[in-house]
């Protein structure tokens, strides 16, 4: 099978679930800043799609993406390391233009699956997973994802531990997809001698426009809670 | 001005290709900054060869820029430090007096060392031999403007022509990848009227056979055209992407 044995075959699997886990984070990101403007609004969302049939199956598709896109992204790795033989230059220079995200793609993707399964444990236990099961695994009704949040974030000292686990975790997700989006359009062919430098801005503008939702509703949820404290 | 230099020099030594390699430190003084790089290596021979030792195997040939076959990882960049120049055109005024410089060969799974810097780099021409031709049958030699092209398609067939096969590209990707070779090699066909009869074969064959040869996956990293001698561009690579995935989606 092409898509697993060439080498084109194995990026073009790793940037079309890249960019679907994109569209679903754009999407992910849309939802939560509901909740800066009303917690009500944000609920009603939840209740829409709370253990209903299409949210489940969305969230299985979703679950095969990171598994594909995580496995093949070990797999590349394993024989891009293997292809570099074990012999390392002695003296290896800067080379110009080359990002150092771009380089650690696989640490990067790591750290983010690891913030990944805390934020699952942290909601989707609690509220999608307790509405299936109906086994009780958190303090509030497992559609009330306001008050999940609002628990999470704001909560003294923890919340605020939580706020900037979280943030760290955007930031290195920005990186993985600074890098990200643009390889994952030069993967599929979409870039030539005029749009480079343009895939390179459009990179950036997309990495910044899927956290920067997340990102504010973080901020507004830290800043409610120092204000608490206060 | 050019003047003359004292430079320590730290060469990879490796007696075969199974043998284990180390660096060895050797002395020159003297060294006119006028002279080439692979002139320098050659009064080092000299020296070595009057101290009864044996002089350093390295690859080398047309001295101009054009074969690609002097392979040299100099100071921790494929052709030296300077920009868009093989190893034949640097020139020792791009070092300074009591510097070390180091020299490593190229360094990839595919491209085993047979030598001290000398790397078998048949990978490449083993690639070209799986579909970097066009074999269709011409005719006599035609008019020039008989077949139209516009100018930016053959000015950039033109560019990836310009590729000499030196292996700078894998040697510097921490990928091992050879893409920019391949893209470089499928592009100035895939860009021609003449290579489009046979475009999807070759793109398909000498990915296959680069694949095949255990050069890795390209992440798009960009090292590659950052060292690449003739700067063949990156875009190119985005082109093999496109011919690829078109040749197998048309299967
Ligand atoms: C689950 C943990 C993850 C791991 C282990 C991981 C690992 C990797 C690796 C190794 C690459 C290849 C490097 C490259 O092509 O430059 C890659 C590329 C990519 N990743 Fe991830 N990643 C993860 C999560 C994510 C997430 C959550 C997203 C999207 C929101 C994402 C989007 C992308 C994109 C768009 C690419 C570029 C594809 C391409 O180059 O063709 N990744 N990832
Ligand atoms: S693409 Fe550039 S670096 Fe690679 S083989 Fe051709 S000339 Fe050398
Ligand atoms: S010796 Fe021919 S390119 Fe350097």
């Amino acid at each position: 099978m092409w898509l697993k044995d060439s080498s084109v075959g194995r990026k073009f699997v790793m940037a079309i679930s890249g960019t679907a886990l994109v569209l679903f984070l754009l999407f992910h990101g849309c939802m939560n800043l509901a909740l800066v403007f009303s917690e009500e609004a944000y609920n009603t969302i939840c209740r829409l799609l709370g253990a209903n049939w299409y949210a489940v199956l969305g969230s299985m598709l979703i679950a095969l993406l990171v598994l594909v896109h995580f496995c093949y992204g070990i797999y590349l790795t394993i024989l891009n390391r293997r292809a570099r033989g074990n012999d390392r230059y002695a003296v290896s220079g800067k080379k110009e233009g080359v990002t150092w995200e771009s380089e650690n793609m696989l640490v990067l993707g790591l750290v983010v699956f690891f913030f990944l399964v805390l934020h699952l444990y942290n909601f989707w236990f609690k509220m999608q997973f307790a509405e299936l099961t109906g086994i009780h695994t958190g303090a509030f009704d497992p559609q009330d994802g306001a008050a999940y949040v609002n628990a999470l974030f704001t909560t003294p000292v923890c919340g605020q531990i939580y706020c900037v686990l979280y943030l760290i975790w955007f930031c290195v997700l920005w990186l993985h997809l600074n890098h990200g989006v643009g390889s994952a359009m030069t993967s599929m062919g979409l870039n030539n001698e005029t749009w480079q430098p343009r895939v390179k801005v459009i990179s950036t503008v997309v990495a910044t426009l899927v956290i920067l939702p997340f990102t504010i509703v973080v901020l507004y949820y830290f800043g409610m809670g120092i204000g608490a404290l206060l | 001005m050019d003047g003359y230099i004292n430079i320590k020099v730290r060469v990879w030594r490796q007696a075969g290709p199974k043998a284990q390699g180390h660096f060895e430190t050797y002395e020159l003084k003297n060294i006119f900054q006028g002279a080439s790089f692979l002139e320098m290596i050659d009064i080092l021979n000299e020296q070595l060869i009057a101290e009864h030792k044996a002089p350093i195997a390295f690859d080398h040939d047309c001295r101009e820029g054009i074969c690609g076959m002097c392979s040299m990882y100099v100071n921790g960049h494929p052709h030296g430090p300077d920009s868009a120049i093989t190893t034949c055109q640097l020139h020792m005024r791009k070092f300074h007096d009591g510097e070390t410089i180091t020299v490593e060969p190229w360094r990839s799974r595919a491209f085993p060392v047979i030598k001290d810097l000398m790397v078998d780099r048949l990978a490449y021409d083993k690639i070209m031999q799986a579909g970097g031709f066009v074999s269709v049958n011409t005719g006599g030699v035609p008019d020039a403007n008989a077949i139209p092209i516009p100018k930016p398609k053959a000015d950039e067939a033109m560019d990836a022509a310009s590729c000499i096969g030196c292996g700078a590209c894998a040697a510097a990707c921490k990928n091992g990848s050879a893409m920019l070779f391949v893209a470089a090699k499928v592009s100035q066909l895939a860009l021609l009227p003449q290579g489009k009869i046979e475009a999807k074969q070759r793109a398909k064959n000498m990915l296959a056979k680069m694949d095949e040869l255990g050069f890795g996956n390209c992440t798009n990293t960009g090292a590659c055209a950052a060292e690449c001698p003739k700067q063949v561009s990156l875009a190119h690579i985005a082109r093999l992407n496109r011919e690829f995935l078109a040749a197998k989606f048309s299967d």
